[in-house]
Protein backbone atom coordinates (compact mmCIF):
# COMPACT_ATOMS: atom_id res chain seq x y z
CA UNK A 1 0.00 0.00 0.00
CA UNK A 2 2.55 2.58 1.44
CA UNK A 3 4.92 1.50 -1.88
CA UNK A 4 1.91 2.20 -4.43
CA UNK A 5 1.40 5.55 -2.61
CA UNK A 6 4.81 6.92 -2.97
CA UNK A 7 5.02 5.81 -5.93
CA UNK A 8 1.87 7.69 -7.23
CA UNK A 9 3.74 10.68 -5.40
CA UNK A 10 6.81 10.87 -7.16
CA UNK A 11 4.71 10.23 -10.40
CA UNK A 12 2.27 13.41 -9.46
CA UNK A 13 5.47 15.47 -9.42
CA UNK A 14 7.41 14.32 -12.25
CA UNK A 15 3.89 15.12 -14.27
CA UNK A 16 4.11 18.66 -12.05
CA UNK A 17 0.78 18.23 -11.44
CA UNK A 18 -0.52 21.64 -9.54
CA UNK A 19 -1.64 21.22 -5.63
CA UNK A 20 -2.80 24.43 -4.65
CA UNK A 21 -2.00 25.31 -1.10
CA UNK A 22 -5.45 26.65 -0.21
CA UNK A 23 -5.67 29.05 2.88
CA UNK A 24 -8.30 27.84 4.63
CA UNK A 25 -8.15 24.19 3.73
CA UNK A 26 -4.90 23.55 2.86
CA UNK A 27 -3.35 21.82 0.01
CA UNK A 28 -6.20 20.45 -2.87
CA UNK A 29 -5.83 18.93 -6.12
CA UNK A 30 -5.99 21.82 -8.95
CA UNK A 31 -8.55 19.93 -10.62
CA UNK A 32 -11.07 20.77 -7.39
CA UNK A 33 -10.49 24.32 -9.42
CA UNK A 34 -11.91 26.10 -11.93
CA UNK A 35 -9.45 28.75 -13.71
CA UNK A 36 -10.85 32.03 -14.58
CA UNK A 37 -7.36 33.90 -15.61
CA UNK A 38 -4.95 36.78 -14.98
CA UNK A 39 -5.87 38.30 -11.21
CA UNK A 40 -6.13 41.60 -12.94
CA UNK A 41 -9.49 40.62 -13.64
CA UNK A 42 -9.97 41.83 -10.03
CA UNK A 43 -9.85 45.16 -10.94
CA UNK A 44 -12.95 46.22 -12.60
CA UNK A 45 -12.82 49.94 -14.48
CA UNK A 46 -14.87 52.74 -12.95
CA UNK A 47 -17.98 52.96 -15.76
CA UNK A 48 -17.94 56.53 -14.46
CA UNK A 49 -14.53 57.61 -16.20
CA UNK A 50 -14.45 59.58 -19.28
CA UNK A 51 -12.95 56.66 -20.84
CA UNK A 52 -14.65 53.79 -19.56
CA UNK A 53 -15.33 51.80 -23.18
CA UNK A 54 -11.50 51.75 -23.88
CA UNK A 55 -10.89 50.67 -20.36
CA UNK A 56 -13.57 47.68 -20.32
CA UNK A 57 -11.83 47.14 -23.82
CA UNK A 58 -9.00 46.57 -22.17
CA UNK A 59 -10.28 45.13 -19.52
CA UNK A 60 -12.26 42.14 -21.07
CA UNK A 61 -10.20 41.41 -24.17
CA UNK A 62 -6.11 42.17 -23.74
CA UNK A 63 -3.93 40.48 -22.24
CA UNK A 64 -0.02 40.83 -20.48
CA UNK A 65 -0.09 37.01 -21.06
CA UNK A 66 3.23 36.80 -18.82
CA UNK A 67 5.74 33.78 -19.18
CA UNK A 68 7.10 33.89 -15.89
CA UNK A 69 5.23 34.81 -12.72
CA UNK A 70 1.62 35.00 -13.01
CA UNK A 71 -1.33 36.02 -10.73
CA UNK A 72 -4.24 34.41 -11.35
CA UNK A 73 -7.86 33.47 -10.05
CA UNK A 74 -8.81 29.87 -9.28
CA UNK A 75 -11.98 28.97 -7.94
CA UNK A 76 -12.54 26.30 -5.84
CA UNK A 77 -15.82 25.10 -7.62
CA UNK A 78 -15.56 21.48 -5.90
CA UNK A 79 -14.75 22.55 -2.54
CA UNK A 80 -15.59 25.64 -0.36
CA UNK A 81 -16.18 27.94 -3.45
CA UNK A 82 -13.72 30.70 -2.83
CA UNK A 83 -11.64 32.38 -5.38
CA UNK A 84 -8.00 32.33 -4.77
CA UNK A 85 -5.51 34.53 -6.44
CA UNK A 86 -2.27 32.11 -6.83
CA UNK A 87 1.24 33.34 -7.84
CA UNK A 88 2.25 30.51 -10.05
CA UNK A 89 5.22 30.74 -12.79
CA UNK A 90 4.14 29.64 -16.21
CA UNK A 91 7.41 28.30 -17.57
CA UNK A 92 7.06 25.65 -14.35
CA UNK A 93 3.85 25.54 -13.32
CA UNK A 94 6.01 26.15 -9.67
CA UNK A 95 2.93 27.87 -7.21
CA UNK A 96 4.93 30.10 -4.92
CA UNK A 97 1.79 32.27 -3.36
CA UNK A 98 -2.14 31.81 -2.68
CA UNK A 99 -4.11 34.36 -1.29
CA UNK A 100 -8.13 34.53 -0.63
CA UNK A 101 -8.84 37.07 -3.43
CA UNK A 102 -11.90 38.35 -0.58
CA UNK A 103 -9.07 39.36 1.73
CA UNK A 104 -7.34 40.85 -1.32
CA UNK A 105 -10.61 42.46 -2.94
CA UNK A 106 -11.29 43.91 1.06
CA UNK A 107 -7.92 45.89 1.08
CA UNK A 108 -8.19 47.63 -2.44
CA UNK A 109 -11.76 48.67 -0.87
CA UNK A 110 -10.26 49.95 2.38
CA UNK A 111 -7.54 51.94 0.79
CA UNK A 112 -10.23 53.66 -1.98
CA UNK B 1 16.63 19.22 -56.84
CA UNK B 2 13.60 17.59 -58.07
CA UNK B 3 12.41 14.33 -56.35
CA UNK B 4 10.77 11.68 -58.38
CA UNK B 5 10.59 7.88 -58.75
CA UNK B 6 13.51 8.01 -61.55
CA UNK B 7 15.69 10.04 -59.09
CA UNK B 8 15.29 7.43 -56.09
CA UNK B 9 16.15 5.32 -58.14
CA UNK B 10 18.86 6.41 -59.67
CA UNK B 11 20.23 6.99 -56.22
CA UNK B 12 19.86 3.37 -55.19
CA UNK B 13 22.04 2.57 -58.22
CA UNK B 14 24.50 5.24 -57.42
CA UNK B 15 24.86 4.06 -53.35
CA UNK B 16 22.93 6.90 -52.33
CA UNK B 17 25.68 9.52 -52.86
CA UNK B 18 23.34 12.10 -54.36
CA UNK B 19 21.49 13.72 -51.60
CA UNK B 20 22.25 16.85 -50.32
CA UNK B 21 20.96 19.06 -47.24
CA UNK B 22 17.49 20.24 -47.98
CA UNK B 23 18.22 23.70 -46.67
CA UNK B 24 21.57 25.85 -46.44
CA UNK B 25 22.97 27.13 -42.55
CA UNK B 26 23.69 30.84 -43.90
CA UNK B 27 24.70 33.95 -41.95
CA UNK B 28 22.71 36.42 -41.53
CA UNK B 29 22.56 39.71 -44.17
CA UNK B 30 22.30 42.70 -42.64
CA UNK B 31 19.04 43.61 -44.06
CA UNK B 32 16.59 41.98 -45.77
CA UNK B 33 13.32 43.30 -47.49
CA UNK B 34 11.17 41.04 -45.43
CA UNK B 35 11.64 39.55 -41.97
CA UNK B 36 9.96 36.55 -40.64
CA UNK B 37 10.04 35.77 -37.07
CA UNK B 38 9.15 31.97 -36.47
CA UNK B 39 9.65 29.23 -38.69
CA UNK B 40 6.78 27.18 -38.05
CA UNK B 41 4.62 26.20 -40.49
CA UNK B 42 2.95 29.27 -40.75
CA UNK B 43 6.38 31.53 -41.13
CA UNK B 44 7.77 29.30 -43.73
CA UNK B 45 4.27 29.11 -45.45
CA UNK B 46 4.76 32.79 -45.78
CA UNK B 47 8.41 33.07 -46.62
CA UNK B 48 7.27 30.37 -49.19
CA UNK B 49 4.51 32.39 -50.80
CA UNK B 50 6.14 35.75 -50.97
CA UNK B 51 8.70 34.41 -52.76
CA UNK B 52 6.60 32.25 -55.26
CA UNK B 53 3.34 34.04 -55.54
CA UNK B 54 4.79 37.87 -55.07
CA UNK B 55 8.14 37.64 -56.35
CA UNK B 56 9.56 39.10 -52.79
CA UNK B 57 13.04 36.53 -52.62
CA UNK B 58 14.92 39.13 -50.06
CA UNK B 59 13.11 37.52 -47.29
CA UNK B 60 14.74 35.49 -43.60
CA UNK B 61 13.12 33.06 -41.52
CA UNK B 62 14.42 33.79 -38.02
CA UNK B 63 13.86 31.17 -35.63
CA UNK B 64 15.02 30.74 -31.75
CA UNK B 65 16.17 27.24 -31.86
CA UNK B 66 15.59 24.77 -34.88
CA UNK B 67 12.56 24.76 -37.52
CA UNK B 68 10.16 22.73 -37.01
CA UNK B 69 10.44 22.87 -32.78
CA UNK B 70 6.78 24.37 -32.23
CA UNK B 71 3.67 23.36 -32.50
CA UNK B 72 3.71 22.36 -36.23
CA UNK B 73 5.76 19.36 -35.06
CA UNK B 74 3.81 18.81 -31.87
CA UNK B 75 -0.03 18.55 -33.61
CA UNK B 76 -2.34 16.04 -34.31
CA UNK B 77 -2.07 16.57 -38.09
CA UNK B 78 -6.02 16.95 -38.43
CA UNK B 79 -6.81 19.12 -41.46
CA UNK B 80 -10.61 20.36 -42.37
CA UNK B 81 -12.67 23.36 -43.32
CA UNK B 82 -15.61 22.50 -41.23
CA UNK B 83 -16.48 25.79 -39.80
CA UNK B 84 -19.59 27.56 -39.72
CA UNK B 85 -19.28 31.28 -39.92
CA UNK B 86 -18.65 33.40 -42.65
CA UNK B 87 -15.60 35.58 -40.95
CA UNK B 88 -13.62 31.69 -40.73
CA UNK B 89 -14.86 28.69 -43.46
CA UNK B 90 -14.02 30.44 -46.80
CA UNK B 91 -10.58 30.98 -45.43
CA UNK B 92 -10.38 27.24 -44.32
CA UNK B 93 -11.55 25.96 -47.46
CA UNK B 94 -8.84 27.84 -49.62
CA UNK B 95 -6.46 26.68 -47.48
CA UNK B 96 -8.09 22.80 -47.87
CA UNK B 97 -7.53 23.70 -51.16
CA UNK B 98 -3.99 24.26 -50.91
CA UNK B 99 -3.43 20.82 -49.31
CA UNK B 100 -5.00 19.16 -51.71
CA UNK B 101 -2.09 20.39 -54.04
CA UNK B 102 0.42 21.09 -51.50
CA UNK B 103 2.56 17.69 -52.59
CA UNK B 104 2.52 18.54 -56.23
CA UNK B 105 3.56 22.25 -55.48
CA UNK B 106 6.34 21.77 -53.17
CA UNK B 107 7.57 18.41 -54.77
CA UNK B 108 7.42 17.27 -51.44
CA UNK B 109 5.56 14.40 -49.73
CA UNK B 110 3.27 15.90 -47.26
CA UNK B 111 1.22 12.94 -46.62
CA UNK B 112 -1.83 14.44 -47.04
CA UNK B 113 -4.37 12.03 -46.46
CA UNK B 114 -8.06 13.13 -47.18
CA UNK B 115 -9.44 10.08 -45.54
CA UNK B 116 -12.71 11.39 -43.93
CA UNK B 117 -13.50 13.85 -41.27
CA UNK B 118 -16.09 12.40 -38.90
CA UNK B 119 -18.05 14.51 -36.23
CA UNK B 120 -20.30 12.64 -34.03
CA UNK B 121 -23.91 13.87 -32.85
CA UNK B 122 -25.51 12.22 -29.59
CA UNK B 123 -28.94 14.15 -29.56
CA UNK B 124 -31.18 15.99 -31.59
CA UNK B 125 -29.95 19.41 -30.76
CA UNK B 126 -26.38 18.58 -32.00
CA UNK B 127 -28.03 17.37 -34.79
CA UNK B 128 -29.97 20.06 -35.80
CA UNK B 129 -26.43 22.06 -35.31
CA UNK B 130 -24.85 19.87 -37.16
CA UNK B 131 -27.04 20.25 -40.01
CA UNK B 132 -26.81 23.96 -40.09
CA UNK B 133 -22.66 23.82 -39.99
CA UNK B 134 -22.67 21.57 -42.80
CA UNK B 135 -25.31 23.58 -45.18
CA UNK B 136 -22.92 26.67 -44.27
CA UNK B 137 -19.79 24.45 -45.08
CA UNK B 138 -21.46 24.03 -48.44
CA UNK B 139 -22.44 27.34 -49.20
CA UNK B 140 -18.70 28.29 -48.85
CA UNK B 141 -17.96 25.54 -51.13
CA UNK B 142 -16.77 22.76 -48.95
CA UNK B 143 -18.03 19.36 -48.58
CA UNK B 144 -20.13 17.87 -46.14
CA UNK B 145 -22.35 14.69 -45.62
CA UNK B 146 -25.16 14.42 -43.26
CA UNK B 147 -24.77 10.58 -41.75
CA UNK B 148 -27.47 8.72 -39.17
CA UNK B 149 -26.71 6.19 -37.28
CA UNK B 150 -26.74 2.99 -39.60
CA UNK B 151 -24.12 5.62 -41.84
CA UNK B 152 -21.48 5.40 -38.83
CA UNK B 153 -22.16 1.74 -38.32
CA UNK B 154 -21.44 1.25 -41.89
CA UNK B 155 -17.71 3.26 -41.00
CA UNK B 156 -16.89 2.09 -37.47
CA UNK B 157 -19.22 -0.73 -36.88
CA UNK B 158 -17.42 -1.12 -33.15
CA UNK B 159 -18.15 2.28 -31.75
CA UNK B 160 -20.55 2.10 -28.50
CA UNK B 161 -23.79 3.27 -29.87
CA UNK B 162 -26.23 2.35 -27.62
CA UNK B 163 -24.14 3.66 -24.89
CA UNK B 164 -26.95 5.01 -22.05
CA UNK B 165 -24.71 8.33 -21.74
CA UNK B 166 -23.78 9.22 -24.87
CA UNK B 167 -25.50 6.97 -27.60
CA UNK B 168 -24.15 8.00 -31.06
CA UNK B 169 -26.94 8.90 -33.59
CA UNK B 170 -25.04 9.97 -36.32
CA UNK B 171 -22.33 12.33 -37.71
CA UNK B 172 -21.63 15.43 -39.97
CA UNK B 173 -19.19 13.91 -41.80
CA UNK B 174 -16.49 15.87 -44.13
CA UNK B 175 -15.31 13.17 -46.91
CA UNK B 176 -12.61 16.30 -47.74
CA UNK B 177 -10.82 16.74 -44.70
CA UNK B 178 -8.48 14.02 -43.18
CA UNK B 179 -4.74 14.16 -41.92
CA UNK B 180 -0.95 15.47 -42.99
CA UNK B 181 2.21 14.54 -41.87
CA UNK B 182 2.97 17.88 -40.13
CA UNK B 183 7.12 17.42 -39.89
CA UNK B 184 7.18 16.87 -43.70
CA UNK B 185 4.86 20.00 -43.76
CA UNK B 186 7.82 22.10 -42.42
CA UNK B 187 10.69 20.55 -44.28
CA UNK B 188 9.06 20.51 -47.67
CA UNK B 189 8.31 24.48 -47.30
CA UNK B 190 11.65 24.89 -46.04
CA UNK B 191 13.50 23.25 -48.68
CA UNK B 192 11.65 25.17 -51.14
CA UNK B 193 11.93 28.48 -49.25
CA UNK B 194 15.51 27.83 -49.80
CA UNK B 195 15.64 27.37 -53.11
CA UNK B 196 14.09 30.37 -53.73
CA UNK B 197 16.79 32.13 -52.09
CA UNK B 198 14.76 32.52 -48.85
CA UNK B 199 17.32 32.43 -45.67
CA UNK B 200 16.27 30.32 -42.90
CA UNK B 201 17.87 31.73 -40.09
CA UNK B 202 18.18 28.51 -37.06
CA UNK B 203 19.22 29.37 -33.44
CA UNK B 204 18.52 33.36 -33.65
CA UNK B 205 15.96 34.10 -31.40
CA UNK B 206 14.25 37.60 -31.73
CA UNK B 207 14.96 39.27 -28.43
CA UNK B 208 13.61 42.71 -29.02
CA UNK B 209 12.16 45.15 -31.98
CA UNK B 210 14.12 48.13 -33.10
CA UNK B 211 11.67 50.91 -33.26
CA UNK B 212 12.29 54.35 -34.26
CA UNK B 213 9.58 57.24 -34.26
CA UNK B 214 6.69 54.52 -34.44
CA UNK B 215 8.16 52.59 -37.32
CA UNK B 216 9.84 49.11 -37.00
CA UNK B 217 12.78 49.05 -38.78
CA UNK B 218 14.31 45.00 -37.62
CA UNK B 219 15.15 42.90 -35.02
CA UNK B 220 18.03 42.29 -32.34
CA UNK B 221 18.84 38.67 -32.22
CA UNK B 222 21.13 36.41 -30.58
CA UNK B 223 22.80 36.48 -33.94
CA UNK B 224 23.04 40.44 -33.90
CA UNK B 225 20.86 43.06 -35.13
CA UNK B 226 19.12 42.28 -38.49
CA UNK B 227 17.33 45.08 -40.69
CA UNK B 228 14.52 45.10 -42.92
CA UNK B 229 11.66 47.05 -44.76
CA UNK B 230 8.86 44.75 -42.66
CA UNK B 231 9.05 42.23 -39.88
CA UNK B 232 6.44 39.71 -39.88
CA UNK B 233 5.91 37.84 -36.54
CA UNK B 234 4.34 34.57 -36.66
CA UNK B 235 5.58 32.89 -33.51
CA UNK B 236 2.23 30.82 -32.19
CA UNK B 237 2.28 29.99 -28.75
CA UNK B 238 5.20 32.94 -28.49
CA UNK B 239 2.86 35.32 -29.44
CA UNK B 240 2.00 37.58 -25.86
CA UNK B 241 6.09 36.74 -25.07
CA UNK B 242 7.27 38.50 -28.56
CA UNK B 243 4.60 40.99 -28.92
CA UNK B 244 5.10 42.02 -25.28
CA UNK B 245 8.46 43.40 -26.60
CA UNK B 246 7.02 45.97 -29.07
CA UNK B 247 4.86 47.27 -25.82
CA UNK B 248 1.74 45.25 -27.19
CA UNK B 249 -1.05 43.82 -25.47
CA UNK B 250 -3.00 41.22 -27.47
CA UNK B 251 -6.57 39.43 -27.08
CA UNK B 252 -4.30 35.95 -26.30
CA UNK B 253 -3.61 33.95 -24.09
CA UNK B 254 -1.38 31.28 -23.79
CA UNK B 255 -2.20 27.87 -22.82
CA UNK B 256 -1.18 24.47 -23.20
CA UNK B 257 -2.25 21.86 -25.14
CA UNK B 258 -1.39 17.86 -24.99
CA UNK B 259 -2.06 14.84 -27.51
CA UNK B 260 -0.99 11.01 -27.20
CA UNK B 261 -0.03 8.33 -28.92
CA UNK B 262 -0.70 4.64 -28.40
CA UNK B 263 0.88 1.39 -29.23
CA UNK B 264 0.90 0.81 -32.29
CA UNK B 265 -2.41 -1.56 -33.15
CA UNK B 266 -3.56 -3.31 -36.70
CA UNK B 267 -5.50 -0.68 -38.79
CA UNK B 268 -8.91 -0.07 -37.06
CA UNK B 269 -9.62 3.82 -37.23
CA UNK B 270 -9.31 5.03 -41.12
CA UNK B 271 -10.72 8.04 -40.95
CA UNK B 272 -10.49 11.26 -38.17
CA UNK B 273 -13.54 10.39 -35.94
CA UNK B 274 -14.48 13.56 -32.99
CA UNK B 275 -16.55 12.70 -30.47
CA UNK B 276 -19.57 14.91 -29.68
CA UNK B 277 -20.21 14.81 -25.76
CA UNK B 278 -16.81 15.96 -24.47
CA UNK B 279 -13.61 16.66 -26.04
CA UNK B 280 -11.89 13.80 -27.91
CA UNK B 281 -10.11 13.09 -31.59
CA UNK B 282 -8.73 10.49 -32.96
CA UNK B 283 -7.00 9.08 -35.99
CA UNK B 284 -4.28 6.03 -36.67
CA UNK B 285 -1.18 7.07 -37.98
CA UNK B 286 0.42 4.83 -41.01
CA UNK B 287 2.44 3.16 -38.51
CA UNK B 288 -0.36 1.56 -36.29
CA UNK B 289 -0.64 4.13 -33.64
CA UNK B 290 -3.72 6.02 -32.40
CA UNK B 291 -3.19 9.79 -32.50
CA UNK B 292 -5.21 11.68 -30.04
CA UNK B 293 -6.16 14.49 -28.10
CA UNK B 294 -8.81 16.37 -26.53
CA UNK B 295 -9.09 19.69 -24.51
CA UNK B 296 -6.71 22.24 -23.11
CA UNK B 297 -5.59 22.02 -20.15
CA UNK B 298 -6.64 25.24 -19.16
CA UNK B 299 -4.73 27.52 -17.46
CA UNK B 300 -1.88 29.97 -18.86
CA UNK B 301 1.28 28.32 -19.28
CA UNK B 302 4.35 28.31 -21.40
CA UNK B 303 5.56 25.21 -20.30
CA UNK B 304 5.33 23.17 -23.12
CA UNK B 305 3.56 20.28 -20.81
CA UNK B 306 0.63 19.52 -19.31
CA UNK B 307 -0.87 17.72 -16.08
CA UNK B 308 -2.67 14.29 -15.58
CA UNK B 309 -6.35 14.81 -14.99
CA UNK B 310 -6.60 16.02 -18.95
CA UNK B 311 -5.05 12.82 -19.68
CA UNK B 312 -7.40 10.86 -18.03
CA UNK B 313 -10.24 13.31 -19.44
CA UNK B 314 -9.17 12.30 -22.98
CA UNK B 315 -8.50 8.59 -22.52
CA UNK B 316 -12.49 8.72 -20.80
CA UNK B 317 -13.56 10.48 -23.82
CA UNK B 318 -12.14 7.93 -26.14
CA UNK B 319 -14.00 5.37 -23.91
CA UNK B 320 -16.81 6.36 -24.58
CA UNK B 321 -17.07 6.12 -27.71
CA UNK B 322 -14.98 2.88 -28.09
CA UNK B 323 -14.29 0.80 -25.38
CA UNK B 324 -12.47 -1.81 -26.75
CA UNK B 325 -9.23 0.53 -26.65
CA UNK B 326 -9.43 0.64 -23.15
CA UNK B 327 -6.36 -2.15 -22.68
CA UNK B 328 -4.33 -0.35 -25.62
CA UNK B 329 -1.32 1.89 -23.85
CA UNK B 330 -0.21 5.32 -24.50
CA UNK B 331 3.43 5.11 -25.61
CA UNK B 332 4.23 9.11 -25.89
CA UNK B 333 2.81 12.35 -24.24
CA UNK B 334 3.79 15.77 -25.14
CA UNK B 335 2.42 19.35 -24.99
CA UNK B 336 2.75 22.66 -27.16
CA UNK B 337 2.12 26.05 -26.22
CA UNK B 338 -1.22 26.81 -28.01
CA UNK B 339 -2.47 31.02 -28.24
CA UNK B 340 -5.83 31.07 -27.51
CA UNK B 341 -7.48 34.23 -28.82
CA UNK B 342 -10.50 35.84 -26.92
CA UNK B 343 -13.09 34.25 -29.55
CA UNK B 344 -11.18 31.40 -30.57
CA UNK B 345 -10.20 32.63 -34.13
CA UNK B 346 -7.23 33.92 -35.75
CA UNK B 347 -5.05 36.97 -36.31
CA UNK B 348 -3.49 38.05 -39.72
CA UNK B 349 -3.05 42.22 -39.71
CA UNK B 350 -0.94 45.01 -38.96
CA UNK B 351 -0.24 46.12 -35.47
CA UNK B 352 -0.49 49.64 -34.71
CA UNK B 353 3.22 49.91 -34.80
CA UNK B 354 4.17 50.83 -38.62
CA UNK B 355 5.67 47.95 -40.48
CA UNK B 356 5.15 45.61 -37.68
CA UNK B 357 2.70 42.76 -38.95
CA UNK B 358 1.57 39.92 -36.61
CA UNK B 359 0.09 36.78 -37.15
CA UNK B 360 -1.18 34.26 -34.17
CA UNK B 361 -4.26 33.56 -32.01
CA UNK B 362 -4.38 30.13 -33.89
CA UNK B 363 -5.45 28.16 -30.65
CA UNK B 364 -5.25 24.40 -31.01
CA UNK B 365 -6.11 24.42 -34.80
CA UNK B 366 -4.29 26.05 -36.42
CA UNK B 367 -2.28 23.45 -38.46
CA UNK B 368 -5.51 23.02 -41.45
CA UNK B 369 -4.63 26.21 -41.83
CA UNK B 370 -0.79 26.37 -42.23
CA UNK B 371 -0.98 27.01 -46.44
CA UNK B 372 -3.66 29.69 -46.25
CA UNK B 373 -2.43 31.39 -43.48
CA UNK B 374 0.99 31.73 -45.12
CA UNK B 375 -0.99 32.78 -48.89
CA UNK B 376 -2.88 35.39 -46.85
CA UNK B 377 -0.12 36.93 -44.69
CA UNK B 378 1.84 37.05 -47.80
CA UNK B 379 -0.82 39.22 -49.65
CA UNK B 380 -1.21 41.34 -46.65
CA UNK B 381 3.05 42.09 -46.78
CA UNK B 382 2.90 42.23 -50.71
CA UNK B 383 0.07 44.58 -51.29
CA UNK B 384 -0.43 46.07 -47.44
CA UNK B 385 -3.73 45.16 -47.48
CA UNK B 386 -5.62 41.95 -46.05
CA UNK B 387 -6.76 38.93 -48.53
CA UNK B 388 -10.22 38.52 -49.34
CA UNK B 389 -10.79 35.50 -47.21
CA UNK B 390 -8.41 37.27 -44.22
CA UNK B 391 -10.07 40.33 -44.23
CA UNK B 392 -12.22 39.55 -40.88
CA UNK B 393 -8.92 38.59 -38.82
CA UNK B 394 -8.13 42.23 -37.73
CA UNK B 395 -6.98 42.87 -34.41
CA UNK B 396 -9.41 45.32 -33.28
CA UNK B 397 -12.18 43.24 -34.49
CA UNK B 398 -13.22 43.17 -30.74
CA UNK B 399 -13.28 46.89 -30.74
CA UNK B 400 -15.42 46.99 -32.95
CA UNK B 401 -17.48 44.28 -32.15
CA UNK B 402 -16.93 42.34 -34.87
CA UNK B 403 -15.83 39.26 -33.06
CA UNK B 404 -15.63 35.21 -34.70
CA UNK B 405 -16.43 33.38 -32.20
CA UNK B 406 -17.68 29.42 -33.63
CA UNK B 407 -18.60 28.39 -30.36
CA UNK B 408 -20.04 31.28 -29.08
CA UNK B 409 -18.64 31.33 -25.74
CA UNK B 410 -17.27 34.83 -25.05
CA UNK B 411 -14.51 36.21 -23.82
CA UNK B 412 -12.95 33.06 -21.97
CA UNK B 413 -9.77 31.58 -24.17
CA UNK B 414 -9.77 28.30 -22.23
CA UNK B 415 -13.38 27.61 -23.52
CA UNK B 416 -12.50 28.02 -27.05
C1 LIG C 1 -0.91 19.15 -29.01
C2 LIG C 1 -1.39 19.96 -30.17
C3 LIG C 1 -2.28 19.40 -31.09
C4 LIG C 1 -2.73 20.15 -32.17
N1 LIG C 1 -3.55 19.53 -33.09
C5 LIG C 1 -3.93 20.21 -34.20
C6 LIG C 1 -4.70 19.56 -35.21
O1 LIG C 1 -5.00 18.37 -35.13
N2 LIG C 1 -5.10 20.28 -36.29
C7 LIG C 1 -4.78 21.59 -36.43
O2 LIG C 1 -5.19 22.20 -37.41
N3 LIG C 1 -4.02 22.23 -35.50
C8 LIG C 1 -3.58 21.57 -34.39
N4 LIG C 1 -2.80 22.21 -33.45
C9 LIG C 1 -2.47 23.64 -33.62
C10 LIG C 1 -1.32 23.89 -34.58
O3 LIG C 1 -0.26 23.00 -34.31
C11 LIG C 1 -0.83 25.34 -34.41
O4 LIG C 1 -1.92 26.23 -34.44
C12 LIG C 1 0.12 25.76 -35.53
O5 LIG C 1 1.13 24.81 -35.71
C13 LIG C 1 0.73 27.12 -35.20
O6 LIG C 1 1.47 27.68 -36.25
P1 LIG C 1 3.02 27.39 -36.50
O7 LIG C 1 3.18 26.06 -37.14
O8 LIG C 1 3.56 28.52 -37.26
O9 LIG C 1 3.58 27.39 -35.00
P2 LIG C 1 4.96 26.90 -34.41
O10 LIG C 1 5.45 25.67 -35.06
O11 LIG C 1 4.81 26.89 -32.93
O12 LIG C 1 5.94 28.08 -34.86
C14 LIG C 1 6.28 29.21 -34.11
C15 LIG C 1 7.79 29.30 -34.08
O13 LIG C 1 8.19 30.56 -33.53
C16 LIG C 1 9.39 30.34 -32.84
N5 LIG C 1 9.66 31.46 -31.95
C17 LIG C 1 9.03 31.77 -30.78
N6 LIG C 1 9.58 32.86 -30.23
C18 LIG C 1 10.57 33.26 -31.06
C19 LIG C 1 11.50 34.35 -31.03
N7 LIG C 1 11.52 35.23 -30.03
N8 LIG C 1 12.38 34.45 -32.05
C20 LIG C 1 12.38 33.55 -33.08
N9 LIG C 1 11.52 32.53 -33.15
C21 LIG C 1 10.62 32.37 -32.15
C22 LIG C 1 9.15 29.02 -32.14
O14 LIG C 1 10.37 28.43 -31.73
C23 LIG C 1 8.42 28.22 -33.18
O15 LIG C 1 9.27 27.41 -33.95
C24 LIG C 1 -2.33 21.50 -32.33
C25 LIG C 1 -1.45 22.07 -31.40
C26 LIG C 1 -0.97 21.31 -30.34
C27 LIG C 1 0.01 21.93 -29.37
Amino acid sequence: MRKGWAHSQTCIERHNNMIIDHPLLGPRDAREFVYLGDASLMNRPDWKDENAAEQFYEYLYLRTNTMGEHRELWYHEHGDRSWLVVTRHTLTHEITKVELARDLGLNVGQNK
Amino acid sequence: MRYSGLKIFTEALTGNKGWGPNWRQPTPKDTYDVIIVGAGGHGLATAYYLAKEFDIHDVAVLEKGWLGLGNVGRNTTIIRSNYMLPGNEPFYELSMKLWEGLAQDLNYNVMVSQRGLLNLFHNDPQRDSFIRRGNAMRLAGADAVLLDQDGVRRMYPFFDFDSSRFPIKGGLLQPRGGTARHDAVAWGYARKCDELGVDILQNCEVESFIIEGGICKGVETAKGSIRANKVAVCVAGSSGHVMAMAGLRLPIESHVMQAFVSEALKPVIHGVVTFGAGHFYVSQSDKGGLVFGGDIDGYNSYAQRGNLPVIEDVCEGGMAIMPMIGRARILRAWGGTVDMSMDGSPFIDKTDIERLYFNGGWCYGGFKATPASGWCYAYLLANDKPHEVASKFRLNRFKSGNMIDEKGMGAQPNLH
